[in-house]
């Protein structure tokens, strides 16, 4: 049986003609980009290449991309980096407590190095209050880091009108987004953001694992991540991966060419997938807001069942799917974001999360609509609560 | 990451249910991640006749509960209070370190279920 996969959010599976980019980069084309004769040059040349394929997607010159090993490491650059650089200006830094954990655990950090930060709240949809950025901001603020749009419910959040805010005010604050989730499914532009700072990762927009770029806007202090040699314009030293950032060049040039298309494909199966699980499923609640979220991104709770019961269930059926259940999470709570939103944590943990694909079809969408209410109710079934649930009209 | 056994009963439960004139019936919670697993229990001459249970929780909460009810069917209350959490998980060959904690809930429901059976006999001893 063929597998669907429906987690796209977590990564991608690489393009072919992305693999085939690479391949001559990992063995006859091995030059080190650092070095002067012709192999070098070449190297040189495909890392330039890919730079400039990644500065268009976003809208940046490609002066101002840095290639990093993932969205990870982007966002541990930007706050440290900033935070490290802008000291002598504030040590207070703004954020959500929506965030990504690269976001989150990297500010819990600097917290112990003194840094003072603000998690700021989200409404029940998930939304970051442009109001809330600007009261938060004191003298001492450097920094700002709010994600494009989450990665578990898919909420967009306004990043153009906190972005404004910012730049109004008399002292420079630096803003950062992490849209490892948008870019490539949504326009991102960094102009029209107003951002300073902004992470991109590759493995999900059908590139290779392992590399990511962080956009750093012309003009901006911060601090070089690793030291050593003087790749990446002396801020991020190592030698190159070349075969990876080819593949992410290219991964980049392919999505920019069929952006409003899978949009319009995505967003189409992602409807669908939400009307058919809420019109057929009772006691189901949609997280996120309707329709200003991610065009490949569904999360449902279902009451009464528990998210990696739900997921294993899916597996036997070839399903890939992932929760925000406290008992898939290795730290056993629930996901800090289902929380954030207002949920119970014994809603939390029926929670579902499917990200769709350009490989994902209609048929795909029906299987799992298909499928779903079957296993939905054998857990119900077993579940104590629900027995509860419906014994309760007869108590009244 | 679960063995074949442990997916086994998760895929395949056995005695999932409820006993409506139940004997004894045991509820506990998981402090853990908030689970709640219920047992039922029909006792006749002092054998577990009839065991059911439900339980709202992961693969391994599933699979315990299951191997549990299927471990003391036909023994005796003496029998069945010997089993302790770790019996269960070794019956089903290991649970990973960080599901350790879902083992706990079955024994621990099977004992309160036993616990509310001799409850309600000395109850009825009494009257
Ligand atoms: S019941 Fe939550 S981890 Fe097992």
């Amino acid at each position: 049986m063929k597998k669907i996969y429906m987690d796209h959010a977590g990564t991608t599976p690489m393009r072919k003609e992305v693999l085939e980019a690479m391949m001559p980069y990992m063995t006859e084309r091995f030059g080190n980009a650092s070095t002067i004769y012709s192999l070098g040059r070449e190297a040189k040349m495909a890392l330039e290449d890919s730079r400039e394929k990644v500065a268009n997607l976003i809208g940046a010159e490609p002066g101002e991309v840095f290639f990093t090993a993932g969205g990870t490491e982007s966002d541990n650059w930007a706050l440290r980096g900033i935070a490290e650089a802008n000291k002598d200006m504030g040590n207070h830094i703004i954020t959500s407590c929506i965030e990504h954990h690269a976001v989150l655990h990297t500010c819990q950090d600097l917290e112990k190095q003194g840094y003072r930060v603000t998690y700021l709240p989200v409404d029940r949809y998930g939304f970051v209050a442009p109001e809330h950025v600007k009261n938060s901001i004191t003298d001492d603020t450097i920094l700002v880091s709010i994600m494009h749009a989450n990665n578990e419910i898919g909420t967009i959040e306004p990043i153009a009108d906190i972005g404004k805010i910012i730049k109004r005010q008399k002292r420079k604050i630096y803003f950062h987004t992490d849209a490892v989730q948008t870019v490539g499914k949504i326009p991102v532009k960094v102009d029209e953001l107003y951002v300073d700072l902004l992470s991109v990762s590759s493995h999900k927009i059908y590139g290779p694992k392992g590399i990511g770029a962080l956009y750093i806007k012309k003009g901006t202090k911060i601090k070089p991540f690793i030291t050593g040699g003087a790749q990446e314009r002396q801020k991020r030293a190592g030698t190159e991966n070349i075969p990876a950032i080819v593949g992410f060049g290219k991964a980049c040039e392919l999505i920019e060419a069929e952006l409003e298309q899978q949009y319009e494909k995505l967003s189409r199966l992602r409807d669908r997938l939400i009307r058919g699980i809420m019109e057929n499923i009772p006691f189901v609640h949609l997280n996120g807001h309707p329709t200003m979220r991610l065009p490949h991104n569904v999360n449902v709770c279902f009451e009464f069942i528990e998210g990696e019961s739900l997921l294993l269930n899916l597996d036997m059926k070839d399903i890939c799917a992932s929760s925000g259940s406290a008992c898939t999470s290795g730290s056993l709570e629930p996901s800090h974001v289902l929380l954030a939103i207002g949920l119970p944590h014994e809603i939390a943990h029926g929670s579902l999360r499917l990200t769709l694909g350009m490989d994902n079809t209609e048929e795909d969408v029906d299987f799992v609509l298909e499928i779903l209410p079957g296993i939905v109710n054998k857990l119900r079934e077993m579940s104590p609560l629900f027995a509860e649930r419906k014994e309760m009209p007869k108590n009244v | 990451m679960y063995n074949e056994k442990v997916m086994d009963h998760f895929s395949n439960p056995r005695n999932v249910g409820e006993i409506v004139d139940a004997d004894g019936v045991g509820q506990v919670g998981n402090p853990v991640c908030g689970d709640i697993m219920k047992i039922f229990i029909k006792v006749r001459d002092n054998i577990i006749e009839d065991i059911k249970f439900k339980t709202f929780g992961c693969g391994a909460a599933i699979a315990t509960s299951s191997m549990v009810t299927e471990m003391v069917k036909g023994k005796s209350l003496e029998e069945a209070l010997k089993i302790s959490n770790k019996t269960v998980a070794e019956a089903l060959g290991g649970l990973p370190p960080v599901k350790m904690h879902c083992s706990n809930l079955a024994a621990d429901a099977l004992h309160a279920a036993i616990e509310d059976f001799q409850k309600k006999q000395s109850k009825k001893g009494l009257e």
